[in-house]
């Protein structure tokens, strides 16, 4: 499988990547040089392989559905989780206009 | 009195509790040493009042008699792990001037057994790069020079660039590093020092900026094996805010400590002669062996058959993985905005992203989101997945025969800044033997083994089982003390 410019501006807007052609254009034969060399995996037989999902062997743990259940990762810290936002207002976060 | 900044982190322990020094000179020592070395670009912010404030800590609690096991010592801090209040930007643009309010565990636990911070260490950047050149602070410079007489710039190999650069150069007695597909291991071969992975799962990777989360872990950089048992036990533990975070008691390691590897079996994989390395890689490899074997090891050979997959089968899991958990960087939340006049959200997006990642990152994110994308996401993602499996069992397989492995770190020494940067397969060739065992999430270190004929420091790397961080700890012991290496680059900074 190979891709064309069409194709890499498909995955950059897939991305949320803006790109200018002569971006496009060269990633054209770089992603095809890296597409061309992993697909040397083709040659290795994986019927009955089961896809590893976890590296090292452990159950799933889920935490408590509490809210500040812990100080840092609890609730009620909204100055905290604002503090770096570009654009807060209101103790929300804000963005361009979504619906005109 | 002894230059301070050339002692190992043990060295700085001990003579600091026997009161051979205060922990107050040691932070000097070692704030001056980073002052006075910008031009290895190692550091992208300096906190030598940090330093400080926890060297004062460390002398009331000697002269109380209440010693934390890394008390007085400072370190260096990739800025891949967040910092309170301290500038956290993952060698990016998209993340400058991001100041967290919280901690990431790791250094909360550096801290809570008493260590202070001189700063924050440059790294490739979102930890993509073997070289440190992707950095959006500019590449960090090896305090290594070839012998040659011709002056060239090196890198100190990557992602952990800046850690690896500031030990070399005695800027820090210990550093913490992260590795994904040997981001640790290969610059610490680079330049002469030490540097352990630990199992997938040992140190918690809460606060740890996200690379590829199947593969990231944290671990030290530091001269010495006994200063990284030091530092590991210290980063080391379970933590409830990372579900992949192992619930294991943290073994006594540096106690563990021992080079007797009598009773050991050591594998040497075959399918690790590869072509086009260096002779003196593979001379040096050999010479490992008989280290191994004078420090009663019995060598067998083993056989991991998967090992040429491992690189295709990591630069299809690591983007994939990178280009969901660098979605997250948005110009909302955090980091850089770029707002087009008029633009819409999705402008913005789009915008911010093209303005804040450079080359690499994008690289690795189309890559990604193209392997994960419909009608694709079988053939790449999954078929990866499958074969992933295959190179854990190889190793479930070479561990019934052997304890441990021995291989080579990098397939070369380290090479000139701008050298390779313009071909990335080259470039991702670098991690061809750390690769396999961050796939399988098996604890590896590097060890320095000697220099080339240029005068450049080589690596040699063991890996060992899941969860033996001592015996990998205990080999490259041996290797430690019979290679006696103690090549110090010489001062031009």
């Amino acid at each position: 499988m190979s891709v064309d410019t069409a194709t890499v501006r498909h995955i950059a807007k897939l991305a949320r990547l803006q790109m200018s052609d002569a971006e496009v254009e060269a990633l054209v034969p770089e992603l095809n040089n890296i597409l061309g060399w992993v697909e040397q995996l083709g040659e290795v037989d994986t019927s009955g392989v089961e896809p590893l999902a976890t590296v090292i062997d452990q159950k799933l743990r889920l935490r408590d559905d509490v809210i500040d259940a812990d100080p840092l990762t609890g609730g009620n810290v909204r100055d905290k989780v604002l503090l770096n936002a570009p654009d807060a207002q209101h103790g929300f976060f804000a963005v361009p206009k979504v619906i005109e | 009195m002894v230059e301070l900044t050339t002692l190992t982190l043990t060295q700085l322990r001990d003579g600091f509790r026997a009161g051979d020094f205060s922990a107050r000179e040691i932070a000097d020592s070692f704030n001056a040493a980073v002052a006075a070395a910008k031009a290895l670009n190692a550091y992208t912010v300096e906190t030598p009042e940090d330093a400080l404030a926890c060297a004062e800590t460390a002398d009331a609690a000697r002269q109380s008699g209440d010693l934390k096991p890394l008390s007085g010592i400072p370190l260096g801090i990739k800025d891949l792990f967040a910092t309170v209040g301290v500038d956290t930007t993952s060698g990016s643009r998209i993340l400058t001037g991001f100041k967290p309010p919280y901690e990431s565990t790791v250094t909360a636990r550096l801290r809570a057994a008493g260590a202070g911070m001189l700063g924050k260490l440059n790294m490739d950047e979102f930890a993509m790069g073997s070289s440190n050149e992707t950095s959006a602070y500019g590449p960090v410079i090896s305090p290594w020079k070839r012998n040659d007489g011709g002056n060239a710039a090196l890198t100190p190999g990557g992602s952990s660039g800046g850690s690896a650069a500031a030990v070399a150069a005695g800027l820090a007695p210990g550093v913490t590093g992260t590795d994904t597909g040997g981001s640790i291991r290969q610059p610490a071969a680079f330049t002469g020092i030490t540097g352990i992975k630990p199992t997938y799962g040992r140190c918690s990777r809460w606060g740890i900026v996200s690379f590829a989360s199947s593969l990231d872990q944290a671990g030290p950089m530091s001269r010495t094996v006994r200063d990284c048992a030091i530092l590991l036990e210290a980063m080391s533990g379970f933590d409830s805010k990372d579900a992949t975070s192992i619930d294991a008691p943290v073994p006594a390691w540096e106690q563990g400590l021992s080079s007797d590897l009598r009773g050991k079996r050591v594998g040497i994989p075959r399918e690790y002669r590869i072509d086009g390395v260096p002779g003196e890689i593979n001379a040096l490899w050999d010479q490992g062996i008989a280290w191994l074997k004078d420090a009663g090891a019995e060598i067998v050979e083993i056989s991991l058959p998967h090992t040429k997959y491992a690189l295709p089968t990591y630069y299809i899991i690591a983007p994939a993985e990178a280009s969901s958990n660098l979605a997250r960087y948005d110009g909302v939340r955090y980091g850089l905005r770029e707002a087009p006049g008029g633009g819409n959200l999705d402008a913005m997006y789009a915008a911010t992203r093209a303005a804040g990642f450079g080359a690499e990152v994008k690289r690795r994110i189309m890559i990604g989101t193209y392997v994960l994308s419909a009608g694709f996401y079988d053939a790449y993602f999954t078929k990866a997945q499958r074969v992933r499996a295959l190179i854990k069992q190889d190793f479930r397989a070479a561990f019934e025969r052997c304890d441990l492995i021995l291989t080579p770190t990098a397939p070369s020494a380290a090479f000139g800044i701008g050298e390779k940067m313009s071909d990335p397969l080259a470039m991702y060739l670098n991690d061809v033997f750390a690769v396999p065992a961050s796939l399988a999430g098996l604890p590896a270190m590097s060890v320095p083994g000697g220099l080339d004929g240029q005068g450049l420091p080589l690596g040699l790397h063991l890996i060992g089982r899941e969860m033996d961080e001592q015996g990998v700890l205990n080999a490259g012991l041996a290797i430690e003390e019979r290679a006696g290496f103690s090549a110090r680059p010489e001062k031009w900074w």
